[in-house]
């Protein structure tokens, strides 16, 4: 059987597989995007949120009367006037328990910046006001504010009605302890990572009002169109009574997943029946948006004297702030992918989530599974170093191979290409840099990952599209995805053009509007290349279908014989015999035969995993990647450069090539930022990084070019065989640097951020370590 | 309808170019050119990012020089020009650097875009033949946190003329 090498194209694609512009690029240049803050409505009043100043406290009264009756000011709303002040949360997706979390905080508050009050007001200036007219009494509580010690059975309870445990999630196959005494060689170490702020250029916005008909519309920055529905629950109104456009977003990353601004502006339109505008300030949203998570993971991880992995106990542990959110799915993410790309017989992992009273984290780009890369990978490296191998080859005698088993028991049903990604990795790095100065130390490493795209299949994803010909032949696509930026709805009018053979300029695509398009399922889990794009595909197939036999009798030619390019129905191999798509429009609406369509792409389900074993079905597929770099490190300062970034993926097939590396190459930054600076800093509750000023994410010259490599194994999900990249690339840089900045001074962090203190403490308390070491070297 | 006595009371006449345009607005002494910019002349294609001028996003060019216009207070634009993006090129028809960011996809979610844009305007035509390390600072303090900025300085050099030929847009 001739088997293809993974960068093969046998498919003859027209339009898929090229760099083409993206339409949404085309306006954002002109700067004519109108982004959910730059959205006006006549008589609009400003929005505003009272937040707490402490981070744990009980509420012993507000009053409201002074900041009500202040000339400008429309409305000031307290946990009082919210007619569902709780927003039902089921933390697992699996029924197993129920959340309520507080709209507006009513007698208690739970974390530095939560929502007390609203005030809507005819100007910023006078939202203010009414702002600072509002007297809030607080009886600070004590509160817990590391992960760790809300496990003590004293610690104070965040919520005095249930234990500070929000999670655990288990994971057992074979035995570990049996795995370790046949093991050569043992690792074992702790690991952690830093809470990080998304960082999206564009702040949280939305504008909302009450429509003509009545219907509670919010425009708003967001991930998820579908929060329409606990928008609803909140306001008590029917779900069809409340509407959520998204606009072209100004980034996401997972930081408009969770709802921001959606529910205040919401209720302030809702009270006042007037537009509302509310924009939270950086400082708001480094204040109190969620964070990525940050990590504490213990690895215990055995292998044999040739490298082979044997077992690996893994404890992880996540702060999750004060309410659930989304914190349960992301360490379930990271459960699944603890021991990263490789075959590991014996497996326990116990992956918890805690309340404490620190500001919230849920969903970011790579979404529990890029902490554990930090480990998971550090750990091959020591591994090595142990038994006296290189980084390459350890990892490539445990790389997972199609049908090889998971740690959650399930197979690997694509091709992992995992030998293939790592030698294009190493190979891009070319010759090795001499340093810049003498003390200068050039040093190189590598990481691998692998990231689920979809959703957990026990959620029964879906995804819809419509699909339909305009009367000149023009194509419109209304699908209810958002845009975070990443090119979801170029994408899909790419896929069409491929399918329906309409250029990509006679596309429109219409998206993210919960009254108008064809719902979704949001914009996150590296889903929507994988549902939308084969929903749309899907759509398009099913049209092409109903209309190649029209187009066939106009061309009096065999079905099999006509094709849809270039606008025009053909006859394959006979270029003279063409027509145009709107003549076979036009002879399908004579013979009433429809020329749009609406179908949904139904994604993989199973039943949920054995909760005591976390064995069974999780996640649809995974992408694997694996990132090179080479760094070099000041010895005297500690100061850490990247010289050289090479990030290689295999997205499967890749649509637009052009997109493609530009998720790979923003991610990689991404996930370099958070190597090496990026960190919200929060002491005892109180968030002490609320400037933007403080929060550094990488410039243009703390980074070099990102060498983007894109690997086609033509082995995915998603249409034409696609494997999703948003997250993915985020993954590997923590560890890659970690590996080379050990390799260029001899010091391996295992906390992030690897600033230059730390580097410089690391390596003052380290004794000089002899020469012509053959550790890791890649 | 203005509530707040200052807010009312001390506003004072401005009257700067627009791309191109005389504006006359009435600005408080606190309001900053870009709230005047985005909230009384409309012109929202001038972005909020921070505030505290450490982002670039919303750059806008000052008698030609890039500035941050959350740092400027819009009485300090009295008699002077204020280029934003939409003065970069003609409707329709784009200018030489627009092109290439569409080109290359130098832009993903668009929010640094206009501010990038002025900045490396302003920059090429005082350094026709930058290097790529010229070019990553020019651009440094204009945060964009999609691209990794690997594809922002590609579409920089291709118009500089300096790197490898832009790459033309594909039909």
């Amino acid at each position: 059987m001739a088997r293809r090498t993974p960068d093969e194209h046998p498919d003859p694609f027209r339009i898929v597989g090229r760099p083409l512009p993206r339409f949404d690029v085309a306006d954002k240049v002109q700067g004519t995007t109108l982004y959910a803050a730059d959205w006006r409505l006549p008589g609009m009043l400003a929005g505003r949120i009272l937040r707490a100043v402490y981070p744990s406290a009980r509420i012993r009264r507000i009053s409201v009367e002074h900041a009500r009756g202040l000339p400008g000011v429309a409305a000031v709303l307290t946990a009082d006037d919210v007619p569902q002040n709780a927003l039902h949360e089921d933390p697992t997706g699996l029924g197993l328990s129920s959340f309520a979390t507080p709209v507006l905080a009513a007698d208690r508050v739970r974390y530095q910046g939560e929502p007390v009050a609203l005030v809507a007001a005819e100007s910023e200036v006078a939202a203010q006001a009414a702002l600072e007219a509002i007297e809030v009494e607080y009886e600070p509580l004590p509160g817990v504010f590391d992960a760790g010690a809300a496990l003590a059975p004293d610690a104070p309870r965040v919520h005095p009605d249930r234990v500070n445990l929000l999670i655990h999630w288990k994971l057992r196959q074979g035995d570990v302890e049996a795995g370790f005494r046949r093991s050569d060689a043992v690792v074992e170490r702790t690991y952690r990572t830093q809470r990080v702020d998304h960082a999206a250029l564009e702040p949280e916005a939305a504008v909302a009002w009450v429509d003509g008909d009545g219907v509670v519309t919010i425009r708003a920055a967001t991930q998820v169109i579908e929060h329409f529905r606990e928008i609803a629950e909140i306001l008590r109104l029917p779900h069809n009574k409340v509407r959520v456009m998204a606009p072209f977003l100004g980034g996401g990353f997972g930081g408009k997943e969770d709802m921001t601004v959606e529910p205040y502006v919401a209720l302030l339109a809702w009270k006042t029946r007037r537009p509302v505008r509310m924009l939270w300030t950086r400082q708001e949203s480094l204040l109190a948006r969620p964070k990525r998570h940050p990590f504490t993971m213990s690895y215990k991880t055995g292998a044999t004297r040739d490298g082979r992995l044997v077992a690996q106990e893994i404890s992880l542990l996540a702060d999750a702030g004060p309410y659930p959110l989304l914190s349960p799915r992301v360490v379930f993410a990271a459960l699944v992918v603890g021991c990263g790309p490789y075959r590991v017989p014996n497996v326990k992992i116990d992956a918890r989530a805690v309340f404490t009273n620190n500001v919230p984290t849920s969903a970011m780009r790579g979404f529990g599974a890029m902490q554990v890369t930090f480990a998971y990978e550090s750990q091959m490296d020591l591994l090595a170093e142990q038994l006296g191998m290189s980084a390459l080859e350890i990892r490539s005698r445990n790389f997972l191979q199609k049908g090889d088993r998971l740690p959650t028991g399930e197979a690997l049903e694509t091709e992992a290409a995992l030998p293939h990604i790592t030698a294009r990795a190493v190979d891009a790095l070319g010759e090795r840099s001499r340093p810049s100065a003498p003390s200068g130390r050039v040093g190189r490493g590598i990481a691998c990952n692998m990231q689920p795209y979809g959703r957990t299949v026990w959620f029964r994803d879906r995804a819809q599209a419509w699909i339909g010909f305009e009367a000149d032949g023009a194509l419109v696509i209304r699908a209810g995805i958002t845009d975070l930026g990443g090119g979801q709805a170029a994408s899909l009018a790419q896929l069409a053009a491929e399918v329906l053979g309409v250029s990509p300029d006679r596309i429109a695509v219409h998206i993210g509007d919960s009254a108008l398009t064809p719902l979704a399922g949001g914009t996150f889990a590296t889903r929507q290349l994988y549902m939308s794009g084969n929903a749309v595909v899907k759509a398009a197939g099913e049209l092409r279908a109903m209309m190649i036999p029209v187009a066939a009798s106009l061309l009096e030619a065999a079905e099999p014989d006509v094709q849809f390019a270039d606008n025009h129905a053909g006859v394959i191999g006979a270029p003279e015999r063409t027509i145009a798509l709107a003549r076979v429009v036009a002879e399908c609406a004579r013979r009433g035969i429809p020329t749009s369509l609406l179908s949904g792409f139904q994604g993989e389900h199973a039943a949920p995993i054995d909760l005591e074993t976390g064995q069974g079905r999780t996640f649809p597929d995974y992408t694997f990647g694996c990132h090179a770099v080479e760094v070099e490190v000041d010895a005297e300062t500690g100061t850490v450069r990247v010289l050289k970034l090479a990030a290689c993926h295999d997205v499967g097939r890749a649509i637009n090539p052009q997109s493609v590396e530009g998720q790979i190459q923003g991610g990689a930054v991404m996930g370099a930022g958070q190597a090496l600076m990026e960190e919200v800093a929060v002491e005892a509750g109180i968030n002490l990084t609320t400037l933007f000023a403080g929060y550094l994410i990488p410039t243009a010259m703390d980074m070099p070019d990102v060498r983007a490599l894109v690997v086609e194994s033509g082995e995915g999900k998603g249409p034409f065989s696609a494997r999703g990249i948003g997250e993915p690339p985020t993954g590997p840089p923590p560890a890659a640097v970690a590996a080379a900045i050990q390799d260029a001074v001899g010091v391996r962090l295992m906390e992030l951020p690897m600033t230059p203190e730390r580097v410089f403490d690391a390596v003052r308390a380290r004794p000089a370590r002899p020469k012509n070491e053959a550790r890791g070297k890649v | 309808m203005e509530t707040a006595a200052a807010e009312g009371a001390a506003r004072a006449g401005v009257r700067f170019v627009l791309n191109g345009s005389p504006v006359d607005v009435w600005a408080a002494p606190h309001e900053t050119l870009l709230a005047v910019l985005r909230d009384t002349l409309g012109a929202t294609e001038v972005k909020y990012g921070c505030g505290e001028g450490v982002c670039g996003t919303c750059t806008v060019l000052l008698d030609g020089a890039p500035i941050n216009a959350c740092l400027l207070l819009a009485v300090q634009a009295a008699g002077r020009a204020v280029t934003t993006v939409k003065g970069l090129g003609a409707e329709g028809h784009l200018h030489p650097l627009q092109r290439a960011f569409v080109a290359h996809e130098a832009a993903q979610c668009g929010f640094c875009t206009p501010g990038m844009l002025l900045v490396a305007h302003a920059f090429l035509a005082d350094h026709p033949r930058p290097t790529r390390d010229e070019i990553r600072s020019a651009i440094a303090g204009n945060l964009c946190r999609c691209t990794g900025y690997t594809r922002i300085v590609d579409a920089i050099e291709a118009c500089a003329g300096t790197g490898k030929a832009a790459r033309v847009e594909p039909r």
